[in-house]
């Protein structure tokens, strides 16, 4: 009965199994396994070209893809991918554009690349509006991501990378950070809108008529303090429950992230006092457009645009500029703010206390950080940015309402920054942007080519696949953190961690943990 | 200060209505006995693990569908049907227990024994993923609507003092509530599996060096906290006659609330501070004179949790730890 190696006796069993594989594979010649892999590849093309075409198109140039990959190098890869080109996209003008763009990119050598890499990226994402309409239709996901959708990638984004400060530096898990969204969104539509028709107080707001009562703030004003209300906010929860162990932190969080909402429904009537603090479950609606203001509008004759909302006469490259562009520009604009402060958080002297609170906490404190200090302001960072985002959201959907800051989003959230790999500025995007994508389009056509294209004989479906959305999202998180708990793109430093395990808290003993440390 | 405030109120209210208070007070205790078999749950799991298992609450749900499906499908359990609810009852009882027992111990081992020994963060978030798969599990199940059972516990009253009624549809949850109860204390505090479960809790690499199987003893532990589950699942199911697929989570959140109360860990503390919770939650939505009403619940449930969290993480009836909880 005695079993004294618990964990190692499955792993070893599972890598023995994976080696007798891959032992039994390279016993084989190399031209049988060539035959076979290709084999393979073709069957699975072919099978997928009768579900769907492009499908099978897809599988066709993913291993084209692969095998250029083994090619000796230059010319033959070269020609290979020119051959990809114009074998697969060139009927198809935006992805053979896409896949040039792609490849120029990963020719450029190194050093220079990680460079030249951001700068593509965030020029194909501000043209983006301009060439959206004439993008191809993607396989399973249909259509690329309309421009609204656009703005709620970045929103997420923004919070996921703000949330990555608080889970992926910190190694505080937060299951609350929808508490921080409602803060900053509430902040804005408090300042923003007609909510206090006592008060008359204006300031720089657009788009309003003058002595309109309520409170009327410019918006980017309002978005500085809804960070910063935000963050007093986070330092306000912080302080009492950060001494906390890290899973009733997590509990505590969620706690505050329950009740929030909940105040949010229920304070239209102030603690019995009859202020109408929150509207109730109405929400508050409308909220002051955004804009630069006239003078600024016309000094820059319409580039900077006097409100957001009347604009938008001009032509530009065949495309019609709407106001959903101006929110879409400005929120890479607000999304490159954060990343770049996340960058320079990431290896400042508080950043790298942070990385060494979440490796080990003793030692930390041993090394003379505070622990306190440094885990506030993880929090007061991290919710800086949700604040922000959280403005902006309520700001371009003019409106909030306390339904909006279900549990489920901070879950999503937290999703999105595990899919993507704690830690990593880059996996965070990647990973939020998929995910969001996903929850506002790319659930819906996925289960409308599900629907349209599966099925047995003659029964179909019919999936309702967005309400499954969670149940998604739960799978998601379960098979990263079970296979791959670095995140699809890790940090190299955190997946290390993760993999020879954390030393921060004795692992099953807390009766002796003093003895231990 | 708040203390007095507290009971001031209280007995302001019951002088002022009598009958509702103490009709009230029993509707709590009922509660807080349910609330009690999933608290319990909590409670054994983390005490073993230190794994606050997020998914306990979907599993209870799951409970309350698989109650209506064994009593109204198989047992064809219906209005009017005498005495016959008695084996009815406790058939289902039975399936429902194990199956909610061997899903916990599927879910153990799937999801929770792969990360044994890695980050302590990383079976939390995994609960999570569960806890929503299992929620959808529900719902692919049985639909976005409420589910609704028969509901066949008579309401005629055992006992009367006063106005005040007790009746055989709460002393049902009781009855059945105090034996699981008592049997699990014997389980743990007299049987071999039992100081086992005890042994592993304190400290695993020594529990296994002396013979003790870990695997299977957590894998046992997962077992019973799912049947625990699944009895609750049956009470609500039979009491509340209504189940959801998005009720296990907030009623779980309640329930580990009450395991933290308690102090987590602790098989009275956890029962104590139920019953507790449960009375607080009766109290809020039945009083008139100056409550705040069901609006508040989760937010008033919410606000002890982190109070008992920030001030005395041990609970009730916890013991001070050298972490401090």
């Amino acid at each position: 009965m005695t079993q004294p190696d618990i964990q190692e006796e499955g792993a070893a069993e599972q890598i023995g199994f994976r080696n007798q594989l891959r032992a039994g594979w390279k016993a084989l010649p190399i031209a049988q396994r060539i035959a076979i892999s290709v084999g393979l590849e073709l069957a699975l093309a072919i099978l997928f070209f009768f579900v769907d075409h492009s499908l099978g198109y897809g599988v066709a140039a993913v291993s084209a893809l692969y095998w250029i990959h083994r090619l000796p190098p230059l010319p033959w890869k070269v020609a290979g991918q020119v051959a990809l080109i114009a074998i697969f996209a060139y009927p198809v003008p935006t992805l053979a554009a896409g896949l040039a763009i792609i490849f120029a990119v990963f020719w450029v050598p190194q050093p220079l690349r990680s460079r030249v890499l951001p700068v593509v990226a965030i020029l194909l994402a501000v043209m983006y509006p301009f060439y959206q309409p004439k993008m191809f239709v993607m396989p399973i996901f249909g259509v690329w991501p309309d421009i609204a959708t656009g703005v709620y990638m970045l929103v997420f984004v923004m919070m996921a990378v703000g949330l990555n400060i608080v889970v992926g530096y910190a190694g505080l898990l937060d299951l609350g950070y929808v508490a921080f969204y409602a803060t900053g969104a509430y902040t804005a539509a408090w300042f923003a809108s007609l909510q206090f028709p006592k008060t008359t107080f204006h300031m720089g707001a657009v788009g309003i008529t003058p002595n309109l009562p309520g409170i009327h703030v410019t918006i980017w004003l309002l978005l500085l303090l809804g960070g910063v209300i935000t963050a007093f906010f986070g330092i306000m929860i912080g302080l009492p429950t950060l001494r906390l162990r890290g899973d009733y932190l997590a509990i505590v969080t969620l706690g505050f992230g329950e009740i929030l909402p909940q105040i949010a429904r229920n304070s239209d009537n102030f603690l019995g006092t009859g202020f109408n603090l929150t509207n109730g479950p109405n929400g508050i609606t409308p909220l002051d457009s955004m804009g630069f203001g006239s003078h600024i509008g016309n000094f820059t004759h319409g580039v900077l645009p006097a409100n957001y909302l009347q604009c938008c006469n001009a032509t530009y490259l065949g495309h019609q500029i709407q106001s959903t562009d101006l929110f879409f520009w400005t929120a890479i604009a607000l999304l490159l703010v954060t990343v770049f402060c996340s960058f320079r958080l990431q290896f400042s002297r508080l950043g790298r206390a942070w990385i060494a609170i979440r490796e080990d906490e003793t030692a930390a404190a041993a090394m003379g950080i505070p622990l306190m200090r440094t885990k506030t302001w993880a929090y007061a960072s991290g919710a800086f940015f949700g604040g922000v985002a959280g403005a902006f959201y309520a700001v371009f959907k003019s409106a909030t309402f306390p339904g909006d800051f279900f549990f489920n989003i901070s879950v999503f959230i937290l999703c999105m920054v595990i899919l993507g790999g704690m830690g990593n500025i880059w996996g965070v995007i990647v990973g939020g942007a998929f995910l969001a994508y996903l929850n506002q389009e790319g659930l819906a056509n996925t289960g409308a080519w599900i629907n349209a294209n599966i099925h047995f004989g003659s029964h179909h479906p019919n999936l309702d696949v967005p309400l499954y959305a969670s149940g998604i999202y739960g799978v998601i998180i379960l098979v990263v953190v079970l296979f791959r708990p670095e995140g699809m793109i890790p940090s190299r430093r955190r997946a290390a961690e993760l993999h020879e395990g954390v030393h921060d808290d004795p692992l099953y003993d807390t009766q002796h943990a003093g003895a231990e440390a | 200060m708040f203390v007095v405030a507290l009971v001031a109120w209280l007995v302001i209210n019951a002088v002022k209505a009598p009958t509702d208070f103490f009709d009230i007070m029993l509707i709590g205790i009922t509660t807080g006995c349910v609330y009690a078999l999933i608290a319990l749950g909590y409670t054994i799991v983390y005490g073993i693990l230190e794994l606050i298992n997020f998914a306990h609450g979907d599993v209870f749900m799951l409970g309350g569908m698989f109650t209506i499906t064994y009593a109204t499908h198989f047992f064809n359990l219906h209005h009017g049907q005498g005495m016959v609810i008695i084996p009815i009852i406790f058939a289902t009882l039975v399936l429902s227990m194990l199956s909610c027992g061997i899903l916990n111990a599927v879910i153990e081992k799937v999801a929770y024994r792969p990360l044994r020994g890695k980050s302590r963060l990383a079976p939390l978030i995994s609960a999570i993923g569960v806890s929503f798969i299992i929620e959808d599990v529900g719902l692919a199940w049985k639909g976005p609507n409420y589910v609704t059972s028969p509901d066949v516990l008579p309401h005629s009253a055992v006992f009367s003092i006063g106005n005040v009624h007790y009746d055989w549809n709460k002393l049902l949850v009781v009855v059945i509530t105090v034996p699981v109860l008592l049997l699990l204390t014997w389980l743990v505090q007299k049987t071999r599996q039992g100081k086992a479960m005890r042994a592993t809790s304190q400290d695993m690499d020594a529990s296994a060096m002396m013979g003790i199987n870990v695997n299977r003893t957590i894998s046992f532990t997962f077992l019973i906290a799912g049947a625990l589950a699944g009895a609750a699942g049956v009470l609500y199911a039979l009491y509340v006659t209504t189940v959801r697929f998005d009720q296990g989570f907030q009623l779980g959140l309640i329930a580990f609330t009450a395991a933290v109360l308690g102090g987590i860990g602790n098989l009275p503390g956890a029962v104590l501070g139920a019953v507790l919770i449960g009375l607080i939650q009766a109290f809020n939505e039945g009083l008139n004179w100056h409550a705040p009403g069901s609006d508040w619940t989760q937010s008033i449930v919410f606000t002890i949790l982190i109070l008992i969290l920030v001030f005395r993480p041990e609970g009730l009836l916890g013991e001070r730890t050298p972490e401090g909880g």
